[in-house]
């Protein structure tokens, strides 16, 4: 019944080897099927939501940012939102801007997955005018996306992204390590997985850098938290005192953000990872485990994931974060008993009975496999189902 | 059998508690999940679901072990039995 670290990767379960998925024009795979509104910029939000409002099933991506960025933050902005209308879990892409140049440059980057995608520029015609054309052109493309069916597809055509939030010790005791004995289980699947938050592998990061695949990776690995850490060095006015560990982390009896690391790093079980990515950067070395370049904020992190091109989503959480994502759909756990209690409409998988020992750490991760089975084939996740559709994007510096 | 404390590692000197509260004088039991053994303890504070009693005695400079590894250092002394947390324990890092 008990179960040790060591005893952790053996299942008790048969594991299904393939999942209900929409399969898309360049091979790839989606867990749903959404037609998206994708303004390029701030100002274009208006006239995207104005679109999404009219025609029903489609669904409007607002966000901050889009002008006046340049250099590497403009890269990460047109990578991010290429990447989004990308994603397999979307079928087919309307962009509106407020310049014809940009839009086109993300049309273009979008259409080389072969989705139907149409950009709108709202300069000379004003937010009626474009929301008429781009309307009628979102009308085909739901009426279209909505024949499309689920069929079978392998294991390996998932794509799942990790992150953790408002964590406490129990996440380090027993919802991390779920997800880690999940991660074990499906690697030898062909399964692409992806974790991320860089400043909350603080304290852990030279145990991280052990778990590279090559030392290429584990190198690479070491610039990259190096580089982010001088970042928070050099603008931290103080401790970072309820930033790393949050106020909800420190109620939830973590103390410090070695702690907060070596908690989160169990995320991964035994996996090594191949390769480590820029933040929404697509993998491209295969299936197996990668490391993103991410903020530890749970909507940026989740973001830049879905734009990497990730289709199912595992939150493992503490005391209780509640986020969720327009595209990629966020499989809540927990292994805490008091938040299962006081927020279970938020929890999609209960792994509490860890800590009672009365289910041991491969029954858990069984038991998330299979949830995350159930939100791959279309079950809407806690997230989804309370209208959780955060997307924000990372911004790396002022604009111009 | 009930667990009220779980311990990672045994190099641990620390445990977290895994039931609603801990009271002061308490007789603990610890399950050691490296290894799966069990050990026990008394505490000194109400310590409540989540957060740590120390496992020893430790002074100022001391290094709080979890999971094995250095979580932080000690800079208040503990009893053992004592509620662990940022009054008394700060990063090496930030």
């Amino acid at each position: 019944m008990f179960t040790t670290l060591k005893q952790r990767s053996g299942s008790i379960m048969e594991i299904p080897k393939s999942f209900l998925g929409y399969k898309r024009e360049n091979g790839r795979a989606g867990t749903r099927n959404h037609v998206i509104i994708l303004p390029v910029d701030d100002i274009s939000n208006a006239c995207a939501e104005a679109v999404a409002n009219n025609i029903k099933g489609t669904i409007a991506l607002p966000h901050s940012y889009g002008r006046l960025q340049f250099g590497a933050d403009l890269e990460l902005h047109f990578r991010t939102m290429i990447g989004t209308g990308c994603n397999p879990n979307v079928a087919a892409v309307i962009v509106i801007g407020i310049e014809p140049k940009w839009t086109k440059k993300i049309v273009d980057g979008i259409a080389k997955t072969g989705k139907p995608v149409e950009g709108f520029h709202i300069e000379r015609t004003g937010d009626i005018g474009t929301t008429m054309k781009a309307s009628k052109k979102a009308q085909e493309f739901v009426m279209w996306a909505s024949e499309k069916q689920r069929e079978e597809c392998p294991m390996s055509d998932l794509w799942i992204s990790v992150k953790c939030g408002e964590s406490d010790t129990t996440s380090g005791l027993a919802a991390n390590p779920t997800v880690g004995n999940l991660m074990d289980k499906l690697e030898p699947l062909g399964v692409h997985l992806c974790f991320g938050e860089t400043s909350e592998l603080t304290g852990a990061e030279q145990v991280c850098a052990t778990r590279g695949a090559t030392k290429e990776a584990s190198d690479k690995f070491m610039n990259t938290w190096s580089s982010y850490n001088d970042f928070i060095l050099k603008e931290a006015t103080d401790d970072l005192s309820e930033s790393q560990p949050t106020a909800g982390n420190i109620a939830g009896g973590l103390t410090t953000i070695e702690e907060k690391a070596f908690g989160n790093f169990q995320k991964i079980g035994n996996c090594k990872f191949i390769d480590v990515l820029e933040p929404a950067e697509e993998p491209t070395k295969g299936k197996g485990l990668y490391f993103m370049d991410t903020s530890s904020a749970a909507a940026e992190c989740v973001t830049l994931q879905a734009a990497a091109g990730f289709n199912i989503h595992l939150f493992p959480t503490g005391q209780g974060n509640i986020v969720g994502n327009p595209i990629e759909p966020v499989v809540k756990l927990t292994a805490n008993p008091l938040t299962v209690k006081g927020m279970g409409e938020h929890i999609d998988c209960d792994v509490s009975k860890i800590l009672s020992r009365e289910m041991n750490l491969s029954e858990a991760g069984d038991e998330l496999i299979k949830t995350t089975l159930r939100v791959a084939n279309g079950r809407l996740t806690c997230a989804e189902a309370l209208g959780h559709k955060e997307f924000v994007m990372t911004k790396l510096y002022r604009s111009a | 059998m009930a667990t009220d404390i779980i311990i990672h590692d045994k190099k641990d000197n620390v445990g977290v508690v895994v039931i609603e509260k801990i009271t002061p004088k308490q007789d603990c039991a610890c399950w050691i999940m490296e290894d799966d053994s069990s050990t026990n303890i008394q505490s000194v504070d109400e310590i409540p679901l989540g957060h740590k009693i120390a496992m020893v005695d430790l002074n100022e400079g001391d290094t709080i072990l979890k999971y094995g590894h250095d979580i932080g250092k000690v800079v208040k002394s503990i009893k053992k039995g004592e509620h662990v947390h940022v009054h008394n324990v700060k990063t090496k890092k930030w």
